[in-house]
């Protein structure tokens, strides 16, 4: 047991757990804040897999900007609690855990009949940022083009979707004045 | 060093849980979560054969996974605030304004 796979397991212990208190939380702030430390953990993992700018891209794109905008749309909608449907939705738990550990089930026998590969322990140079850009801007340029173009639609959708029209109350300001 | 397979059986791990959760909940928040961490797994998986297989191209397919990640939860969370606007409701099963 060397030390790379204690940590290994603490860090994947604590991934899974926070994972599960995403899926299992009743209050929504609380999933978000799980979310967040899973994300945490991952940029964690990502660090020794010799992928340094991408754990800190992780911390800044996920955990600093996906988590801040779900947390910023709980705050605008409110996380009521979801009174139970009909009755016969009580059984979709439990068909979705035993369907889960099936397909979970799958991809481990897969994953297991791996042969094991000698690691370089200095693989993509640690994952540096000057290595990526120079493979990303030589090799890959037109990837940082579309995910521009892409950046843009998704920015342009959004704004075009919150638009309020002039002479209407915004759904927000009808959120909070009932 | 950890086997590749440690991660990737981890990386199935949390997948699994996210697609539980897309599955079984009915926030339409909680939702979104979930997918953003079975993105993440698949982001695991390639990182952790980019550096199996010493190539850089797994890396920066993540680089584009974050990307499209980010663009699509902006987006996802604006039709959700469109949406609440209409039904008051973060119900899933309350997004059914096209079912004739």
């Amino acid at each position: 047991m060397s030390f790379e796979m204690i940590f290994f397991i603490l860090v994947g212990a604590l991934s899974v757990a926070t994972a599960v208190g995403v899926v299992t939380s009743r209050v929504a702030v609380h999933s978000a804040l799980f979310l967040l430390v899973h994300f945490a953990t991952l940029a964690i993992l990502y660090v020794t897999l010799n992928a340094q700018f991408l754990a800190a891209a992780q911390i800044i794109v996920y955990a600093g900007g996906i988590v801040i905008l779900i947390l910023f749309v709980i705050m605008l909608i409110g996380s009521a609690p979801l009174e139970t449907r009909a009755g016969y939705r009580s059984w979709v738990p439990y068909a979705g855990v035993a369907l889960g550990i099936l397909m979970l089930a799958g991809m481990a026998l897969t994953i297991l009949q791996m042969p094991p590969t000698e690691l370089n322990p200095e693989a993509n140079q640690g994952g540096v940022p000057i290595v990526l850009g120079i493979e990303l801007y030589s090799q890959n340029i037109l990837l940082v083009e579309l995910a521009a173009v892409l950046l843009l639609v998704a920015l342009l959708g959004a704004l075009l979707l919150a638009r309020q029209p002039k002479n209407e109350e915004s759904p927000i300001s009808n959120f909070q004045s009932s | 060093m950890v086997p590749t397979s440690y991660y990737l059986i981890l990386s199935a791990i949390i997948f699994t849980i996210g697609a539980v959760g897309v599955l079984s909940r009915r926030n339409a928040l909680i939702i979104i979560m979930c997918v953003e961490m079975m993105l993440n797994s698949v982001n695991l998986t390639l990182i952790a054969f980019a550096r199996q297989w010493d190539n850089l191209n797994g890396q920066i397919f993540v680089f584009l996974v974050m990307a499209v990640a980010a663009a699509e939860v902006a987006v996802g969370l604006a039709i959700l605030i469109a949406h609440f606007g209409i039904s008051k409701s973060t119900n899933i099963d309350d997004v059914n304004v096209m079912k004739w």
